[in-house]
């Protein structure tokens, strides 16, 4: 299985604080494969990492590059690109 | 048996088992570790483990906004890139408990220094590594206790980040050894009607398990009480609870003076609470909320939409929004981002918007357009009164007033919370139409004591006869105009002080609307002459705590 990557634009309201965060980190975890999650060109920190993403300080807007390696690659990002690019503040 | 002095919050009188606070563990020492790295490591996996299983449990326990806080803490235990920074320091040989410390630090660092809202996570880290810690160590987690049965719960003072963790169906009522009337364990006490005493200083001796009885109206803690304290106790507590369920009246004196009785609000969805809780209308309403979220300002679409919405919930009663009053302890990077030594002193309030004018002119554009908005619905309009916060200045209250009438806005007036407005309060009237005093700010610049300062946290109390005789000139210009005088801060949902400053000229008082029960009553059995005296009693006084005592000996017993 390839390494996949895919770049998408946060649409949280808020950005990616707390709840968000913290849905996302979970769904990375149970993904169970090694996912990195990088702001701009920036350093890519581990996608179940909450404080890890927290400390990203991502903003509505902002774009970030997923990147998974190993099976299910595919699910996963896809997956994870549909819980950031969801503005859950407006649930 | 023996009693404990303090300030009471509210009126209210309620009993039970002490569950104390824990204090905040002492940093550990750089010590070198006598285990193996191997044996340490084993001991922080498992100190972790049981940390989050423990904050998952709580969260599902605790439910809704409290539990997605927990189970991100939960996550932020087991997080992994703080794992790896935690075996950094263990293969250097240092002890779990320092490790954790070290690693949990670096992080909150980081959060920190992205500021904001991200800094505000850094509290709930903290909260992570002292649970961690004292897992580690064997000792009682600090934080909010859970004895798992009804509690009194004795501590410093509240965090907001505690409060937000409190189980307040546990809780009986609130002991703190620390702050004042204006302290968060106060505000909270206030909203959700929570029997309290703060700055009971000596309730620091108090242990768990001990009995106590909370009595806010006497501002007295009563430590092993008899069996016949306890009953009187209960008795005052039913007939207290059947006077909140009395019926609702408009804000009154015991000799017909109307007091009207107004809410605070900090948005339109509290509008439907306030009304049934008896509000005869908005003391004030702080527009903050739709501007702390954001990093730009916002549209004047989304303004008017807000306004609609809180105006409506008032067709023909009074609404008084105050515009955005940023700056201090709120501040807003698009309105002022220079550092400022002091900015309670700094470009605050009016003076911030006067300098970024086209944020002014969109709020007044958006209430002028929500008022015109309600005026064609078929319950008709609120009474819309705009003013605006940190008026200094005659100047500036010329300015604002004049400003706010180019947008058709028909009553516009200021707050009082500077004392220089307060003591040219009869230049101020002539020209604004209305005064609102806001006790809280008006303390903190009458006393020179920063609000959010806990170690001057005993100058701000709003009972001080300097800020009394400040609130006597806003009354007596008032009278002299024929103006309105509101009083919008939390002196206003203090029952007592409440009767003193009506004594003092307040034609009006706005608090939390969960203050509202226990002010009404209290007003009802006084009259304007009985407020008028109890007033110059309190001011006569040469501190907060005697005018408080002055005023209680001169208050007519209040029902029990």
């Amino acid at each position: 299985m390839p390494q996949l990557t895919r770049t998408v634009r946060i649409g949280s309201s808020h950005g990616l604080h707390a709840r968000p965060a913290k849905l996302f980190a979970q769904a990375a975890k149970e993904a169970g494969i090694p996912i990195t999650i990088a702001k701009d060109a920036g350093k890519p920190v581990n996608a179940a990492s909450i404080l890890g993403i927290i400390a990203l300080g991502l903003d509505q807007g902002d774009y970030v590059t997923l990147t998974a390696d190993g099976d299910g690659a595919d699910a996963a990002i896809e997956r994870l690109s549909e819980l950031l690019t969801t503005d859950h503040d407006a649930e | 048996m023996t009693e404990l002095r303090g300030v009471g919050i509210g009126l209210g009188v309620a009993q039970g088992p002490i569950a104390r606070m824990a204090e905040p563990l002492p940093a550990p020492q750089d010590t070198k570790s006598t285990l193996s790295v191997e044996d340490e490591t084993t001991r922080v996996r498992d100190a972790v483990a049981a940390v989050a299983r423990e904050l998952e449990e709580r969260g599902a326990h605790a439910g809704g906004a409290a539990r997605d806080v927990l189970e991100a803490q939960a996550m932020m235990a087991e997080d992994p890139t703080l794992e790896a920074e935690v075996d950094t320091r263990l293969q250097a040989g240092k002890t779990g408990e320092f490790a954790v410390f070290d690693a949990f630090a670096s992080f909150r660092e980081q959060l920190t220094a992205l500021g904001g809202y991200l800094g505000e996570r850094a509290a709930d880290l903290d909260d992570v590594a002292q649970r961690v810690i004292a897992r580690l160590r064997g000792v009682a987690a600090p934080g909010v206790p859970d004895p798992g049965h009804p509690f009194v719960l004795v501590a410093k003072d509240l965090a907001p980040a505690d409060t937000a963790l409190l189980d307040l169906d546990k809780v009986l009522a609130l002991v703190t050894t620390e702050g004042g009337p204006t302290s968060h364990t106060a505000i909270l006490a206030r909203e959700k009607s929570i029997v309290a005493i703060v700055g009971a200083a000596a309730a620091k001796d108090l242990a768990d398990g001990q009995t106590v009885i909370v009595d806010a109206a006497a501002g007295v803690v009563t430590v092993d009480p008899t069996d016949e304290e306890k009953g009187r106790a209960l008795t005052r507590a039913a007939s207290r609870a059947a006077a909140a369920s009395a019926p609702i009246t408009d804000g009154a004196l015991s000799d017909g003076t109307k007091v009207p009785l107004l809410a605070n609000l900090g948005k339109p969805g509290g509008a439907a609470e306030a009304v049934e809780l008896g509000a005869e209308g908005v003391g004030l309403f702080r527009t903050e909320f739709l501007f702390l979220s954001s990093s730009s300002a916002p549209t004047v679409e989304e303004q008017r939409e807000a306004y609609t919405e809180l105006l409506s919930a008032f067709p023909g009663k009074k609404v008084v929004v105050r515009v955005l009053d940023a700056g201090a302890d709120k501040p807003l990077p698009f309105l002022n981002d220079a550092h400022e030594e002091n900015p309670a002193l700094g470009l605050r309030g009016l003076r911030a918007l006067r300098a970024s004018e086209d944020i002014l002119r969109e709020q007044l554009t958006a209430l002028a357009e929500a008022d015109a908005a309600t005026r064609k619905t078929e319950a008709g309009p609120a009474d819309l009164w705009v003013m605006a916060p940190m008026v200094s200045t005659v100047e500036e209250t010329r300015y604002f007033t004049e400003l706010a009438k180019d947008y058709g806005l028909k009553t516009t007036g200021v707050m009082v919370e500077v004392p220089s407005s307060a003591l040219l309060a009869d230049r101020i009237l002539q020209i604004a139409d209305f005064a609102s005093i806001g006790t809280n700010d008006l303390t903190q610049y009458t006393l020179a004591a920063d609000r959010l300062l806990g170690s001057v946290a005993s100058f701000q109390d709003p009972w001080h006869p300097a800020v009394l005789r400040l609130i006597r000139e806003v009354g007596a210009a008032g009278r002299a105009h024929g103006k309105p005088v509101g009083i919008c801060g939390e002196a206003a949902a203090d029952p007592l002080l409440a009767v003193v400053l009506v004594g003092l000229g307040a034609t009006t008082l706005s608090m939390a609307p969960t203050a509202l029960a226990d002010v009404r009553a209290t007003l009802l059995s006084h009259s304007l002459d009985d407020a008028r005296r109890i007033a110059e009693a309190a001011l006569a006084a040469d501190d907060a705590a005697s005018a408080r005592e002055a005023a209680q000996s001169a208050s007519t017993p209040v029902a029990v």
